[in-house]
């Protein structure tokens, strides 16, 4: 029974990861993956910094939607 | 022609891209992947055998059995079954002659890589992410506006030709954008038609985006117009998404997931009170408007929330829209799936074989394949498939999934749009959509008109009429022209069945106004958006300072000249004596389609000049339907006699009834009336000169580098000019929804690399 839920459990989590992917919501947790891997000598922007930044720069660079 | 082998595999790239022998290879071996893709299992073939069976039955149960009445089930099957098949063996066809992808290649995703623009991004969640940039309330309407003329030639429409158009066009123009860095489609244009074809695109692109969220405003207003309960819900949107902005600007930066749920929960809240407000005096008084007010008050909003921070209502309204616009469709599709309507609609209305259909003017050809444009072929997604998404994709085998998976995706929305449309009495349909000036605006008027039309087995009561809008919650529903409500009703009509019945109609309806009304806003805002700094790009070649985006008076100028351009078209449709909706949606139609257009001449002349002629069908095909379809469509929207289709046709007929000193003509009851008629049919027919104008520019500037290529065919330097430079892949990821078993095998050989190598660390 226990296995079961948590393989419920698992797939919410799984799904949730996936929804969030689609909205974009781990925008921050990849900027910092690619800040690490491209080894940078600066601190990495903080979250807050971050998503600042990133509306910021939606402002003069809009992204279409469509009909 | 026939290619030499040296020229296929110097065009392929091959050779060119020195792989890191420190890592695994970055690309599935050319020859195993080929086996295993010829590799015809018997279970595999079973497999493939029952789809095109399924597919089979189901095609012979709408097209040629077309009983009394026939199950939604069979849309389902039909669409997938061909779906799937134009995936595995018609895509993988223009992957293997035309794109040609090459996973030893890096995408933008990797040579370009920023952490914010350019990112690998995991192929489903793309998929996902790219679904939601095209899909909005498009394929939603069109395919409600067209069950005029019966299911079958929508249905065959949106099926065939997402498979042999509007997903070739998304793939094409996603593959070739991604080879060049993620250039858009104007940048493209330029490269490859020159500086005439280049121009002429760009401007069709601007005027078709102001029609376009001129329409889609139009579709909003009608839908909420005498409805407290709309205005009320769709009004409380934007305070949500402020709020929503605040939150993730100040409170709690980056959480996306945690906020869009704050936000559905006060968005379902919304409509529930919108359902109590509007039974209060206050309230009904407060938020019943008329069509005007609420087209001005979307004017104001247009340009207030284009000059607004993204962070403040865009992002956040995105985030919403995009919450509901995957729960909706998932949950339409389970609906369906689940109650299985019978659909009583003919598969051929008598509306298919006459050019007077009250619903939308015009014969079935060409007029049915523009008012379906979005989920057949759609040219606005070429500005999509350009630009944002090639900068977020992994590998280039993925762009097949991505560009072709998510038109397919899209054009099952239209399917569910229209099985939900067609699942409501066919009277009642035609009540709904006809324009007021025809069904007289009340139950009664109404039901007399319908049943005069001499429907087979339509006869309507004004009761029936009466019930169905106490139903949804709505005051009336006669001539609520636009496709929303219409697909409002079907969708309450099968959802009440699947959950809570009729009690639960007016939420369901109201909930399906909401969420369309979210997907146009959230397209008129970006479209506002993106067409401005589109106009200050172009005044900036003249006047510098216009090209600075920060320069306020700049900015706010073309913002205020946009939204009026829009505005000046959606007043024109709100006010329009004829019924706004059936005047002007086949210019949405004809405009977004002449994008088509534009975005496959683009991808016919790259074709061409990599020298790939044996193909150059592939792309031709499309591009000679969609351009026969536009100009038809105009041809006939400038020359036709028959006032009810040709504009100035009707322009000429009401000037001469003005200057004959009469003071009602036709539909128009006054004067005043008359002459916006006259005004109106005037500005539409020039709009539809200029746009036919500039797309035969453009497809004519592409048709001439097409052939100029043919001629300079043997210059193999020419192949693939406009390209980025080849650079080598240092990451695999499989191309499709599920691995391969050799694509598993690569990636356990990547899952062992330790992570320092994996992650190119020069260049930066």
């Amino acid at each position: 029974m226990s296995s079961g839920l948590a393989a419920v459990a698992k797939g919410f989590q799984g799904f949730a990861r996936y929804f969030g992917g689609v909205l974009g919501a781990d925008a921050y947790a990849k900027y910092l993956e690619h800040h690490r891997a491209a080894g940078h000598s600066a601190p990495p922007l903080s979250e807050r910094e971050f998503w600042r930044d990133r509306t910021d720069r939606q402002d003069s660079n809009p992204q279409g939607r469509c009909c | 022609m026939a290619e030499t082998p040296d020229r296929r595999s110097a065009a392929r790239g091959e050779g060119a891209v020195a792989t890191d022998t420190d890592l695994p290879p970055s690309a599935l071996d050319e020859k195993v992947r080929e086996a295993e893709d010829k590799k015809w299992t018997p279970g595999k073939i079973a497999l493939w055998a029952a789809i095109a069976l399924l597919g089979g039955v189901a095609w012979f149960m709408l097209a040629i059995i077309r009983g009394e009445t026939v199950n939604a089930i069979w849309f389902v099957f039909a669409s997938v079954c061909t779906y799937l098949i134009g995936y595995r063996f018609y895509s993988k066809v223009i992957e293997r002659y035309i794109t040609r992808p090459d996973d030893r290649r890096a995408t933008p995703a990797e040579y370009k890589a920023d952490g914010k623009d350019y990112v690998r991004t995991d192929r489903n969640v793309l998929f996902g992410h790219h679904f939601a940039a095209i899909a909005g309330a498009g394929p939603l309407v069109g395919p409600v506006i067209a069950a005029q003329m019966g299911y079958l030639p929508g249905t065959i429409w949106i099926i065939i030709g997402v498979v042999l158009a509007g997903a070739v066009q998304d793939y094409l123009v996603m593959f070739f954008s991604m080879r060049r860095g993620g250039r858009s489609l104007g940048q493209m244009a330029r490269e490859e038609l020159g500086v005439i074809g280049g121009t002429a695109a760009l401007i069709a692109t601007l005027l078709i985006m102001v029609i376009i969220v001129a329409i889609l405003a139009l579709v909003v207003v009608n839908a909420l117009g005498e409805s407290p309960w709309g205005v009320f819900s769709v009004g409380m949107t934007i305070p949500i998404a402020l709020f929503m902005g605040v939150y993730l600007r100040y409170l709690r930066p980056g959480k996306i997931m945690e906020v869009s749920l704050i936000g559905f929960v006060l968005l379902m809240a919304a409509i529930i009170g919108g359902g109590i407000v509007a039974e209060t005096p206050w309230g009904a008084d407060i938020f019943t408007l008329d069509k005007v007010t609420i087209a001005w008050g979307l004017i104001i909003y247009g340009f207030i929330a284009a000059i607004l921070p993204v962070w403040l209502l865009l992002a956040p309204r995105d985030y919403l829209s995009t919450f509901m616009k995957i729960g909706v469709i998932v949950m339409l599709a389970l609906a369906i799936i689940v109650v299985r309507p019978e659909i009583t609609v003919p598969a051929f209305s008598e509306f298919a074989s006459r050019d007077n259909g009250p619903v939308f003017p015009g014969a079935l050809f060409p007029f049915l394949f523009v008012t379906i444009a979005c989920g057949a072929l759609s040219g606005f997604h070429a500005l999509i498939s350009s630009g944002t998404t090639p900068k977020l994709v992994e590998k280039e085998r993925q762009t097949r999934f991505i560009g072709y998976g998510g038109m397919l995706m899209e054009s099952f929305v239209a399917i569910m749009a229209l099985v939900a449309a067609i699942s409501i009495d066919r009277g009642l349909y035609f009540a709904m959509n006809s324009p007021v000036a025809l069904t007289g605006g009340t139950v009664e008027t109404a039901a007399t008109w319908v049943n005069s039309l001499g429907l087979a087995g339509v006869n309507i009561t004004p009761d029936f009429l009466a019930q169905t809008a106490a139903n949804v919650g709505e005051e009336s529903i006669v001539s609520r022209t636009g496709g929303a409500p219409t697909l409002a009703v079907g969708l309450a009509h099968i959802m009440q069945q699947f959950i809570g019945g009729t009690a639960m109609m007016a939420f369901w309806y109201h909930f399906a106004i909401m969420f369309e009304a979210l997907f146009i806003l959230t397209a008129v805002d970006a479209g506002t958006r993106v067409a401005r700094f589109m106009l200050q790009d172009s005044i900036g070649n003249f006047v510098p300072k216009f090209k600075e985006a920060s320069w306020r008076p700049g900015a706010w100028l073309c913002t205020a000249i946009m939204v009026g351009a829009w505005g000046a078209v959606l007043l024109m449709g709100v006010t329009d004596p004829l019924g706004g909706i059936n005047t002007l949606f086949p210019l949405f139609g004809i405009a977004n389609q002449l994008l088509a257009a534009i975005a496959l001449s683009v991808c016919l002349a790259i074709v061409a000049k990599q020298g790939t002629f044996k193909y150059l069908w592939i792309v031709a095909l499309p591009l000679a339907f969609a351009a026969v379809v536009t100009i038809t469509a105009s041809y006939q929207k400038i020359f036709s006699s028959t006032p009810a289709v040709g504009y100035f046709a009707n322009n000429a007929a009401f000037s001469k009834a003005l200057a004959e000193g009469k003071t009602e003509f036709g539909t128009a009851k006054s004067v005043a009336a008359m002459e916006a008629v006259v005004r109106n049919t005037a500005i539409q027919g020039w709009l539809s000169v200029i746009f036919v104008v500039l797309s035969i520019i453009v497809i004519a500037t592409a048709l001439l580098a097409t052939v100029r290529a043919f001629r300079n065919r043997t210059d193999a330097t020419a192949a693939r000019g406009n390209e980025d430079p080849a650079r080598p892949s240092r990451v695999f990821a499989p191309a499709g929804l599920i691995p391969t078993p050799a694509e598993r095998e690569l990636m356990a050989e990547w899952d062992k690399v330790p992570a320092e190598l994996r992650f190119e660390r020069a260049g930066h």
